[in-house]
């Protein structure tokens, strides 16, 4: 693994598969009544939260004291990206705490590997700006293959704001190194002007792309965006882009539908598909524990961190 | 600016234009005589026992011209002075810099203006021309009192308000209009302010991979097909700054084939770095307009080579650490690049074949002069070597490479883009008017 977890898109393949075997043994290990392994005792992982995200934070938070890590919740609130103390003291301050691990949500793109350059602890990327947000698509790519046996092959489409979507990236370029074929869906103007180099076929069309789908992904869309004049109402894309019940059923008898919450009903999705069987919505955030367990005890190395080779470390951003 | 008569200096051997070997006789603020090398004896010369540099090995240009450097002062103090900035100018071969408007307060009245003239003289490492605002305030909304900032002390003849563009139409028609009265020239950062809004860095590839808000070139081009449609309907001068993109590129080369009055200008690190470099996050590497893509770098270099751009200017933009040391978003976009500028002018120009050593003359100094109003501008590169000319030289090694420290620099600030790398050419002398304002590399 690397040292950080700040972008899939310089994770291996191989390191991404460990990452999901790991998962799915602390998922069964959720499934007994003792749910704590001693592993992390005596380290510390901070939860560093710019924004607001109860439940990401809280997903780490238990992930952590699951694996008996001490957790320091470094309250953020009211920062912002303009005012206040500024992230590289905020840094020097987590260091001189003794953190091992700094879990970080920042409004802004990249905040995680500034904060990499300046902590000598593990940095997770928790979410940032419109960059990635890499153990989401990590908890997706397990949710899929928990359910479906494999990622290899399927074909993905991920629907709604690409654009201004951490998770949409961070699911492309995992989802290419674990072998999905990803379609895009989206209005034109909520699509990144550069998406013609991404590994990924585009459309406009949702109707067309949903029957050859084995995985929906649908993005939140913030109703902000209308003042942007990237879509004119919320009552047009949600006709044009949303997944009702009709559209859902025109997929495949085995297709999931998948949301990384806070869902819009009514926007994006429809109640009913939201809450039916071939939905994940809520196993996903199960398993968001799993995985977030999985990739501290990876990133600390339960058994040391010192015990970690140096071969096993690779990337020059993400590896100082 | 200087009126002492600087005492006569004798420079041996050194290589005008890198041609052949001769002597340079600098007396009385000009160049007094020049002979091949070995032609001139000091003593016959009158020139006193140190004045003498001996500079086989050196190659002479005359001295840089920046129409684009931000000096911060007044305001910004912690970043720059004109001070500190002016020495960093003399070390990288600069003679003059015209000092950008966006001062704090802004330099939009002939009292500012005249101040930043008067720090420039008294600190006398180049000559300092203040660059007035087109509009109080940078506010785009009421023209600043231009004829005054024109007659004031600091005679200002390029009006700027860099770092916002005149995005009005009617407002930069007028501005165009109004300055032909005093052959002033609006020298207009090019960002149509819609398409820009939170943007971080060059729309494309690379943004979409680093979930940035993009700068799209679009922004850029639009308002300089704007402007030079406004110039050549109302007949006055436009000069383009820091163009950054292959397609305004074109429009300048169109707008020129119609015989308007459109200059433009190019900065080192647009002709060098590309925007893959913004997947360091590190804002180093953040600048306005953006760093663009190898396409674009190779038009640019292509536009500077056949004089569709005119000049080479720095963009200049220190800034304090705290506003670099951050989250890109949070960073202020800008770069120094006074004492690079030579070295990249050389790397990405001269050594590809794209410019000879007139070129760089014609491009750092002689054309650059022009288009800010300088007086007594040498008609061409060869005249800027002969008797008669003005003074002004650099004198700079072409072989040597160094290392860019950014401790090193005079700036106050350290954001060099450049740091660790390896560039050609190094400044070792700097004449300003017939007075070393840098010698053996150090400041006088
Ligand atoms: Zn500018």
């Amino acid at each position: 693994m690397n040292r950080h977890l700040l972008s899939t898109a310089d994770l291996r393949r191989d390191d991404a598969l460990l990452v999901l075997d790991t998962a799915e043994q602390m998922a069964r290990l959720s499934d007994r009544s003792v749910k704590k392994l001693p592993t992390l005792r005596g380290r510390t992982v901070v939860n560093l939260f710019f924004e607001d995200s109860t439940r990401t934070r809280t997903s780490f938070e238990l992930a952590a004291k699951r694996l008996s890590a001490d957790v320091i919740n470094f309250s953020a609130k009211g920062s912002s990206v303009s005012k206040g103390e500024s992230l590289k003291d905020t840094a020097l301050t987590l260091e001189a705490m003794g953190a091992d691990a700094v879990v970080i949500r920042h409004a802004a793109s990249g905040a995680p590997h500034r904060l990499a350059g300046w902590v000598r602890g593990s940095v997770v990327n928790a979410g940032d700006g419109t960059h990635e947000h890499p153990t989401q698509a990590l908890l997706d790519a397990f949710t899929i293959r928990r359910r479906l046996g494999t990622v290899e092959g399927l074909r993905v489409t991920i629907v709604g704001d690409v654009l201004h979507s951490r998770v949409a990236r961070s699911n492309v370029w995992l989802l290419r190194t674990l072998g999905a074929h990803v379609t895009l869906v989206a209005p034109p103007t909520l699509l990144p002007h550069g998406v013609a180099d991404w590994p990924v076929a585009v459309s406009y069309d949702l109707d067309a792309v949903l029957p050859g789908s084995d995985v929906v992904m649908m993005l939140r869309v913030q109703r902000e965006r209308m003042l942007g004049a990237f879509f004119p109402t919320e009552r047009e894309y949600s006709r044009r882009y949303g997944l009702d019940a009709d559209r859902a059923a025109t997929l495949p008898g085995h297709a999931l539908v998948m949301h990384p919450g806070p869902m819009v009903r009514g926007m994006e999705i429809a109640s009913e598909v939201a809450d039916s069987a071939r939905s994940t919505i809520v196993e996903q955030v199960a398993n968001g524990v799993s995985v977030r367990m999985a990739v501290l005890y990876l990133l600390l190395g339960g058994a040391g961190a010192d015990e970690r080779k140096p071969d096993d470390q690779y990337g020059e951003v993400a590896d100082r | 600016m200087t009126t002492t008569v600087a005492a006569p200096w004798l420079l041996r051997a050194v290589r005008p234009l890198g041609g052949e070997p001769a002597d340079l006789l600098l007396a009385g603020g000009r160049v007094a005589e020049v002979a091949r090398a070995g032609g001139i004896a000091p003593t016959t010369a009158g020139v006193a026992g140190g004045n003498v540099l001996d500079a086989d090995g050196l190659f002479a240009l005359p001295g840089f011209v920046d129409l684009h450097t931000h000096l911060r002062e007044p305001g910004r103090e912690d970043a720059e002075t004109v001070e500190s900035g002016t020495r960093a100018a003399a070390l990288g071969g600069y003679t003059t810099v015209f000092a950008m408007a966006n001062t704090n307060p802004v330099a939009d009245t002939a009292g500012v203006v005249e101040q930043v003239w008067r720090l420039g003289r008294s600190a006398g490492h180049c000559d300092v021309r203040p660059v007035g605002a087109v509009t109080v305030g940078l506010a785009g909304q009421r023209l600043a009192e231009l004829g005054a900032m024109a007659t004031s002390a600091a005679a200002v003849r390029v009006f700027s308000d860099d770092g916002h563009c005149v995005s009005d139409a009617l407002l930069m028609r007028r501005a165009l209009e109004y300055v032909k009265a005093f052959d002033g020239v609006i020298a207009q950062h090019a960002e149509e302010p819609r398409l820009t809004e939170g943007a971080q860095m060059n729309e494309g590839s690379c943004s979409a991979r680093l979930g940035m808000t993009g700068w799209p070139a679009v922004a850029e081009e639009a308002i300089i097909a704007r402007d030079a449609l406004l110039a050549g309907h109302v007949g006055s001068r436009l000069h383009v700054c820091h163009v950054s993109t292959a397609g305004s590129v074109e429009i300048i080369r169109w707008a020129k084939a119609k015989g308007w009055r459109v200059s433009a200008e190019v900065t080192p690190h647009h002709l060098l770095l590309t925007d893959e470099l913004a997947a360091t996050y590190d804002p180093v590497y953040k600048v306005n307009p953006p760093l663009r893509t190898a396409e674009d770098v190779a038009a640019l270099r292509a536009g500077l080579a056949d004089g569709t751009i005119d000049a080479v200017a720095t963009d200049h933009a220190p800034h304090a650490p705290q506003d670099k040391d951050t989250e890109w978003a949070a960073a202020r976009p800008g770069m120094v690049g006074l004492q690079t500028a030579l070295s990249v002018v050389i790397q990405t120009m001269v050594e590809p074949g794209l410019l000879d050593w007139a070129g760089v003359a014609e491009r750092m100094s002689l054309a650059p002069a022009r288009i800010g109003g300088l007086p007594d501008v040498p008609v061409d590169a060869r005249s800027s070597m002969g008797v008669g000319a003005p003074a002004n030289l650099t004198l700079f090694d072409p072989e040597a490479r160094w290392v860019v420290d950014p401790a090193g620099l005079a700036s106050r600030s350290r954001n060099t883009p450049y740091r660790g790398m390896t560039l050609p050419g190094q400044v070792h002398a700097t004449f300003l008017a017939g007075r070393p304002t840098v010698l053996d590399g150090k400041i006088r």
